[in-house]
């Protein structure tokens, strides 16, 4: 099934794929961030893929960049797919995908709130879990913790 | 001459501190009369940053925080976690742990549910569920009490198996509570299920289609309402649940009865399992030995179970230290809140509150 996956989005989009790996028997395919929404449409859209179920969106600091991991799975068959983008850590930023999954509206906020990463073209992209006044991103590596 | 009477929307808050939105949260909405126009929820008000606080701890000292995510499944939270922690160490439990872990986590879904149960009748305006509920839960910490001595925040999972064995009596004492309970649920049903106000209150109510649910990313009952048979424990089989027969619930309607039956539903599923899985309990050990200090090896692991209000995930990144490096909680009763706005649109005040009992959120888990 892997195999097929990445052969579906290589043939679709010959330049954004940069690496792929298998983790915990998942495909893990590693996007150039301009191909992100154009990808997610396509897994999404295909039926032979139909990855209808956006389980996960979350964001890593890893000090010299800041990758955000979408997670996927098809209700019907249980395939999973986990899409992953590197993005700047000074100006982190990429489109939103809210528009092929609507849960994607409050996951994207929160991870906006909490590790300041901007989705391009999101609906309404404002802090979810902390005030709307609060300073800095918290689950970045180089966060001080106020007292 | 117009029969039209000039009307102007109206902007009221409902929470943080309201009885029936379950905690504190807090909605923003838009009321054209009596009927909801939007429903903005505004969360965060019990966000106690428990992602940056594992990366302070240790993956030993992380395990009791767990408890004070969704605190009516604290089982389910220690099994997550712990499910995240062994599969990254590749460390083995003993079948006698699974088993145990199993009944806990089945007992644990069923008082949660029984929670649902009175809290749903208060919320439309039924006392009498509440007490009932209520009285039988108390059965089942009781029967967690005697096990771990908590009757809330257990801290009972370790990696690599329980902290403790089962007590002395339990078996003969969770047979009794299976059978009272089985003997009480169509008492439950003569109250709420098949009471004519209920039933009006809430079919056709709050629906949300199949292909919606699934948008919104909804999991649990909440999404098994609407006609979608996705359980973890089936999809995605962990521990021993492939090895005991049950089934998973599910309703066509996707409205706010549909969602309350499917918890009915698997309360007897759950009481099913749990009977089973204490006859099927082998003797051995209760827990392989694992460092008082422990190290996960560098990389990354995503393991989820269905907790009592849906996909539960934990994303745990190691970078080969005793502290993780990252970790990422995906709550289920946050996700399935996103699609409140959408449910209650077009529904009267009244009935947003029973559209919002029938997500069931827990805002320990929404927040975080």
């Amino acid at each position: 099934m892997s195999e097929f996956i990445g052969k579906a989005i290589r043939d679709a989009f010959p330049d954004a794929v940069r690496e792929t790996s298998e983790i915990d028997g998942v495909l893990n395919v590693k996007l150039d961030p301009g191909a992100l929404l154009g990808v997610c449409e396509l897994v999404r859209s295909k039926p032979e893929l139909a990855f209808d179920y956006l389980a996960d969106i979350t964001a890593i600091d890893w000090r010299d960049r800041i990758e955000v991991v979408y997670r996927m799975t098809n209700l019907a068959t249980n395939a999973r797919i986990v899409l992953r983008v590197d993005l700047d850590h000074a100006k982190p930023e990429v489109g939103s995908v809210t528009s092929v999954w609507k849960g994607a509206e409050w996951q994207e906020r929160e991870v906006y709130d909490l590790m300041g990463v901007v989705f391009r073209e999101h609906p309404d992209l404002r802090r979810i879990l902390l005030p709307e006044d609060w300073e800095g991103y918290p689950l970045r590596k180089d966060y001080v913790i106020p007292d | 001459m117009s029969s039209r009477i000039k009307t102007e929307l109206v902007e009221v808050n409902m929470g943080p501190q309201h009885p029936s939105t379950h905690g504190v949260l807090r909605l923003q909405v838009t009321l054209d009369g009596e009927i909801v126009v939007d429903a903005r929820p505004d969360v965060g008000y019990l966000h106690r940053g428990i992602e940056k606080l594992a990366e302070l701890r240790t993956y030993i000292q992380f395990i009791p925080i767990t408890d004070r995510l969704d605190y009516l499944s604290s089982m389910l939270q220690n099994a997550a976690y712990i499910g995240a922690v062994e599969k990254l160490g590749q460390i083995e439990v003993p079948e006698r742990a699974e088993f145990i872990r199993v009944i806990m986590m089945e007992f644990q879904r069923i008082a949660s549910h029984l929670v649902f149960y009175g809290a749903m009748g208060l919320d439309l305006g039924a006392t009498t569920p509440f007490l009932y509920g209520m009285r039988e839960r108390e059965d089942i910490l009781d029967l967690f009490e005697m096990t771990c001595g908590a009757r809330l925040t257990y801290n009972y999972f370790r990696p690599g198996g329980v902290a403790r064995d089962l007590p002395d009596g339990f078996i003969e004492k969770a047979k009794a509570y299976i059978k009272k309970q089985r003997a009480r649920l169509p008492e439950y049903d003569d109250l709420l299920t098949g009471n004519q106000i209920f039933i009006v209150r809430t079919r056709g109510v709050g629906v949300i289609s199949a292909e919606d649910a699934i948008d919104y990313s909804m999991s649990g009952p909440s999404l098994r309402g609407s006609g979608v048979a996705y359980d973890v424990r089936r999809a995605d089989p962990y521990s021993v649940y492939d090895r005991l027969d049950w089934n998973v619930a599910t309703q066509p309607d996707g409205d706010t009865l549909s969602r309350y039956l499917v918890r009915m539903q698997e309360i007897r599923e759950s009481l099913n399992i749990v009977e089973q899985a204490l006859d099927m309990i082998p003797p051995g050990e209760l827990a392989c030995k694992t460092p008082q200090r422990l190290k996960l090896p560098e990389g990354e692991v995503y393991h989820h179970i269905e907790s009592t209000r849906g996909d539960l995930g934990v994303y745990l990144i190691s970078d080969g230290t005793d502290k993780p490096y990252r970790l990422k909680w995906r709550a289920p009763s946050f996700i399935n809140l996103g699609a409140l706005s959408q449910m209650a649109k077009g529904w009267k005040v009244a009935d947003l509150v029973a559209i919002l009992g029938s997500l069931d959120i827990v805002l320990g888990e929404v927040d975080r």
